[in-house]
């Protein structure tokens, strides 16, 4: 699903994001990277949800060459992949109802319709009483599962966190690693930045840790 | 996993209805963003407004003298002093001759007898002309051309033909100043062009600048639209649309105030052309300008809007 072959990435300035990295990630597969802050965890998330593009290498992403990509067509390819961030990005100014709705009026899908699935999505991550109210009114944990519900509402087959829980006390990172089990379940592909090793290594999945731009060890864990 | 190189993404096409909607809540909305924020939008409104009516109305003046200058080129005479040695008889048979001709439609004859009398009662040299042994002015022939000799060079020609005849001294056209005024009014006209480029520009950058700053106040929203997926043109829509409300308010506003100064001037040139025993009254702005102004308005907002944006997301584009 996911494929690293031979990847770097340098930003302008000159700091090295990824130095080289090979990756396979298959369908299905939920799996975890680690790494010290600067190790290249959000690079990798950003190079797969095509924010960045590589300096060297080729990104595979659904059986598509993200090199090969043209900039147009960038956002049918975003579409596919949902993105979970540390900080939400919510937008303070709309319900909890159209942020989740975003990803779905970007695609002009019918009002209906739409209603009909953010109702789905809110319900996966138990908020469906909160639809009408605004983020600023919701607490830290409640506003991530907005932004999980906004991320998996358009059922992209690719699912990508960053540091998901860095803000979260361990009862409500747990709750949320608990969802992200489930959605793994249904079929969804999962990659999440974490430097919270304690809460992942018992859930018995690859942890694949960067540093300093590559991997240093993949490995899959057992309970 | 199977590699595709041209893997086909999945582009949804909107249904007509749904496309139309959504444009409409575009539309809407951001004039909605335009009315919660009045006093921003009504200054921004008045400085395109202004910036438009300028060029509007002096283009209309530039065509109302126009108007008036072409009048009195057209209305030219050519006066023809006979010689001297022609007499009454004489002067009364070229009027008839002249007056055969197809390029003139009247010819009036002021006798030697009947100017003398003229310049008596006019002049206030009368005493002056009583001293003089005979009578010195010459017998005149007012011609007026018909009226498809249109300019000055065409009855300057006309002149030129009448003075071969042996009776007549000089042709005398007195349209130098109309001519000169045309001139005026073709040099200013030009100005009129330059300056209502510049302006275009200026609201082109009004709008611009505007547009900018509200796409700075929402770039966390801009960003995460690019986060889940919407295109460029989505992202773009709503600006478009603002910067095509703000053209069209300024456009309507600019109208206001060309027909408010027209009302205005319309008074005192009317009280003018009385003096001048004319009936000309100012024209109102014609339909080419009128929509000039209602499309052109408008479409220098959208391509503000349009600079403006497209800064924005070449900007953010992966690198």
């Amino acid at each position: 699903m996911i494929q690293f072959d031979n990847v770097a990435k340098r930003y302008p300035n000159g700091h090295e994001g990824l130095a080289v990295v090979d990756l396979h990630v298959a369908p299905g597969e939920m799996a975890f990277v680690t790494g010290h802050s600067g190790a290249g965890k959000s690079t990798l998330l950003k190079l797969i949800g095509l924010f960045e593009r590589s300096t060297r290498g080729q990104v595979w992403v659904n059986g598509r060459n993200l090199n090969k990509l043209k900039q147009r067509d960038i956002p049918y390819h975003r579409r596919e992949v949902g993105m979970i961030f540390q900080d939400h990005r919510l937008l303070p100014d709309r319900t909890v109802f159209d942020n989740i709705a975003l990803p779905l009026v970007v695609t002009g899908m019918r009002r209906a319709e739409t209603g009909r699935r953010v109702r789905a999505a809110l319900d996966k991550v138990s908020l469906l009483k909160k639809e009408k109210v605004f983020p600023i009114t919701l607490s830290g944990g409640e506003q991530q599962r907005v932004g999980i519900a906004r991320a998996l509402v358009s059922k992209p087959p690719v699912l990508l966190a960053d540091e998901p829980t860095g803000n979260l006390d361990p009862d409500l990172s747990r709750e949320i690693m608990e969802l992200f089990l489930q959605f793994n379940q249904v079929g969804v592909t999962l990659l999440i930045a974490t430097h919270d090793l304690g809460l992942v290594d018992h859930l018995g999945r690859r942890i694949i840790t960067l540093q300093q731009g590559r991997v240093a060890d993949d490995s899959q864990r057992t309970t | 996993m199977a590699k595709r190189s041209k893997s086909q993404l999945p582009k949804r096409r909107f249904s007509l209805d749904t496309w139309l909607l959504r444009h409409a809540q575009t539309a809407l909305s951001a004039l909605g963003r335009l009315w919660r924020t009045p006093i921003n939008t009504l200054m921004t409104t008045m400085v395109i407004g202004i910036a438009l009516a300028l060029p509007s109305s002096l283009h209309l003046l530039i065509g109302n003298m126009r108007v008036l200058s072409d009048a009195w080129e057209g209305s030219a005479s050519v006066s023809l002093f006979l010689a001297e040695s022609v007499d009454e008889a004489q002067a009364k048979a070229v009027r008839a001759r002249i007056i055969q001709r197809p390029d003139v439609v009247e010819a009036r004859l002021i006798s030697r007898g009947h100017a003398l009398e003229e310049f008596r009662r006019l002049s206030g040299f009368g005493g002056a002309i009583d001293l003089l042994d005979h009578n010195p002015l010459p017998a005149v022939v007012v011609v007026r051309p018909h009226q498809r000799i249109q300019g000055a060079a065409a009855v300057k020609r006309m002149a030129d033909t009448l003075q071969t005849y042996r009776e007549i001294d000089l042709a005398q056209v007195d349209l130098q100043w109309v001519q000169r005024l045309s001139a005026i009014t073709r040099m200013i006209e030009r100005g009129v062009w330059v300056l209502a480029v510049l302006l275009a520009v200026a609201v082109l950058l009004i709008v611009g600048n505007t547009i900018r700053l509200e796409v700075q106040n929402r770039r966390s929203e801009i960003e995460i639209v690019t986060l889940v997926g919407g295109t460029d043109a989505f992202i773009r829509r709503p600006f478009l649309y603002e910067g095509l409300w703000y053209g069209a308010l300024g456009a309507t506003l600019g109208l206001l105030l060309v027909l408010v100064s027209l009302y205005l001037l319309n008074g005192p040139v009317r009280a003018l052309a009385g003096l001048y025993e004319s009936t000309f009254a100012l024209s109102m702005i014609d339909l080419k300008g009128l929509l000039g102004l209602l499309i052109g308005g408008p479409l220098l907002g959208l391509a503000g809007a349009w600079l403006a944006v497209g800064r924005h997301l070449a900007r953010t584009r992966p690198a």
